[in-house]
């Protein structure tokens, strides 16, 4: 009963359907209006003292945790290689710590702006936490991102995701606060419609034995037209948004390639980055950066749901045999055309819709599900029946009246109040005024987002309850290893020195050195397995000896 | 002078404003269904919560890179 003992089986999740171990990562656009010119890096530190002061605040003894380098592998490539550090840009070293010392900052923007911040003792500025319910909190580039805990549906995903809204909104509400520092809105979008985009990401757990060519084929396909249920809307076409128009998708005009490596740059349909954070013999983890960030419930559900179901048709080979021709361009040629009609052409010579290729891969979901007996809405899985159906009506209205769709479809509820804008005021698609709806549908504060006002006027579909979502930002999952991290960071969080994906480090008084919990594992260290545990004890050095003397681990390198 | 100046062609803006005051009489007809009403009950909502130089705000919204 530890949260390592690898040698024994692992917990199984039921297979075929839409349970899986995943999660979602969040950058978010980060502006200061009456601070135009603020250095973003600066700002986005300033985010995560901010919900350090929170934590804090929450609880005594801190909250806040250094983050463990020692699993980053950014450069590992899932085709079988490694990239030299040397030949990768500069902004795929994510596995070293974002230095940004007392001094280097007193450099870049002066010892006045420094000051105001607030360094911590060793000097330098907090830029990365792990928080009391799994997450990590973290200044990425030049935005705050939060990494949502490991959860094993997604009904979990979405409300682990929406619980970093809420944890980004006290970062804006604190520093909003503090009368000594410009006010800093935060945006859950992914482009400033300017040529830069920023992601938000998801990651599915995988067995290392699936093929990776498989999950190319299988994937691509759904990949250039899921957006039709969980695009976010965009005003403007092309990187620049040059063009004047909507679309479907925030991130579509961003992506230039089919496979590959990079997340920032030549960005690809099929991301290759493999970094497991788990045992990596037995897993991959599938780093997913085509989605756009939703606000939507309901397409942030179909997001994660449809996704799970798809990897479980590649690795029972059941994914549809299909090709699209030229991937790319029909990626974006599915995100500008919002009638839904246009069609891509599949190597088999075919020519069909994005919807028609949505149904292919539900009949088959469907169908794998059906045989595993999970999409039985009493004996199933308690998932799987769920996504089917928002799946299927989703796809059905689209269908029909996509107008209809509103109250689900991100893309088409966004659409809805640029066309009431459209209808009243008369403003074509260059005006600014419908790049401001566009901008300010993601701001993050309910008072401010107008996803928030349609939400509060229940034109959107809530797909959880929002005491869950409350209640996620402090708690963690309970079935995977992030209740291991996350009570031992709001339990423990004063002898807790660092912790990771896959670790936990502990430095106790009087035990002399660091002791570095490994949960390589993401089915372990579950409520059901070390809830007990933490009860019993309320100090850190008594949950440590029981913890290492069941187990003692295995040996370090 | 002022008579010639109303018959000529107006401006779209100028259109505009002078609808604004026509518009309410056409409410009693009941044109307006439910849920258009619902819209623009929402549109005076959201007019009262947007930024207020759009064109400004738009503009200074600048990203760096990201993933």
């Amino acid at each position: 009963m530890t949260v390592r003992s690898e040698g024994s089986p692992a917990e199984k999740l039921p297979a075929g359907g839409a349970m899986r171990v995943m999660g979602s990562e969040t950058e978010y656009g980060i502006h200061a209006p009456s601070a135009p010119g603020a250095n973003a890096t600066m700002m986005s530190a300033r985010i995560i003292q901010a919900y350090a002061t929170v934590t804090r605040q929450r609880a005594a003894g801190g909250a806040e945790t250094r983050w463990d380098y020692t699993d980053e592998e950014p450069l590992h490539d899932a085709r079988g290689w490694t990239v030299n550090r040397a030949a990768a840009d500069p902004s795929q070293l994510t596995d070293q710590p974002p230095v940004l010392d007392a001094e280097a900052v007193a450099l870049a923007y002066g010892r006045q702006e420094l000051e105001l911040d607030g360094a911590d003792e060793s000097g330098s500025l907090l830029m990365n936490m792990v928080l009391g319910n799994g997450a990590r909190l973290y200044v990425d580039h030049a935005h705050p991102e939060y990494s949502s805990p490991e959860v094993t549906n997604p009904r979990d995903a979405v409300a682990w995701d929406a619980a970093g809204d809420l944890v980004a909104l006290s970062t804006v509400r604190k520093v909003a606060a503090d009368a000594s520092l410009p006010a800093i809105n935060l945006y859950k979008n992914n482009t400033d419609n300017k040529s830069v985009s920023y992601g938000s990401h998801e990651n599915y757990l995988m067995p290392r034995s699936v093929p990776f060519g498989d999950i190319i084929r299988g994937l691509t396909p759904f990949f250039v037209t899921r957006q039709v249920m969980c695009g976010a809307g965009r005003v403007g076409l092309g990187q620049d948004s040059s063009t004047p128009g909507y679309q479907i998708s925030q991130r579509a005009d961003f992506f230039e390639a089919e496979v590959g490596l990079e997340t920032t740059i030549r960005r690809p349909i099929i991301n290759t980055r493999d970094e497991p954070h788990a045992t990596a013999d037995k897993y991959r983890r599938l780093h997913v950066i085509i989605g756009d960030a939703n606000l939507s419930q309901a397409s942030n559900f179909l997001k994660f749901g449809t996704t799970a179901m798809v990897l479980s048709l590649i690795e029972a080979g059941q994914a549809p045999k299909i090709e699209v021709h030229e991937p790319v361009q029909a990626l974006q040629a599915v995100s500008h055309d919002t009638t839904l009609t246009t069609t891509v052409r599949l190597l088999d010579g075919r020519r069909v819709t994005a919807l028609d290729l949505q149904w292919m891969y539900f009949e088959a979901a469907a169908k794998l599900a059906q045989e595993t007996g999970v999409a039985d809405s009493v004996t199933g899985d308690g998932h799987t029946h769920q996504v089917l159906s928002h799946w299927e009506s989703t796809l059905a209205t689209l269908g029909t009246d996509p107008d209809a769709a509103a109250s689900s479809v991100e893309w088409v509820a966004k659409k809805s109040l640029l066309e009431g804008y459209r209808n009243r005021d008369g403003l074509a698609w260059d005006d600014a005024r419908l790049g401001l709806v566009d901008l300010q549908w993601s701001d993050i504060r309910p008072e401010k987002g107008l996803y928030y006002r349609m939400l509060s006027r229940d034109r959107m579909m809530r797909m959880v309850d929002d005491a869950d979502i409350t209640r996620a930002v402090t708690e963690p999952p309970s079935d995977t290893r992030a209740y291991f991290r996350g009570r031992c960071v709001s339990k423990f969080g004063k002898d807790v020195v660092g912790a990771s994906w896959d670790s936990v480090i502990f430095d106790v008084p009087g035990l002399g050195k660091l002791q570095r919990v490994p949960t390589r594992e993401p089915l372990r260290g579950t409520r059901a397995l070390t809830g007990a545990l933490f009860d019993r004890h309320p100090d850190a050095a008594s949950f440590l000896a029981e913890l290492l003397g069941q187990a003692p681990p295995p040996a370090r390198s | 002078m002022a008579a010639q100046e109303q018959q000529q062609p107006q401006s779209r803006e100028t259109e505009t404003e002078v609808d604004v005051p026509e518009a309410p009489p056409a409410a009693p007809e009941a044109q307006a269904s439910e849920s258009t009403q619902g819209v623009d009950d929402l549109l005076d909502e959201i007019d009262g919560v947007l930024e207020s130089n759009a064109e400004e705000f738009v503009r200074a919204f600048v990203q760096k890179g990201g993933q």
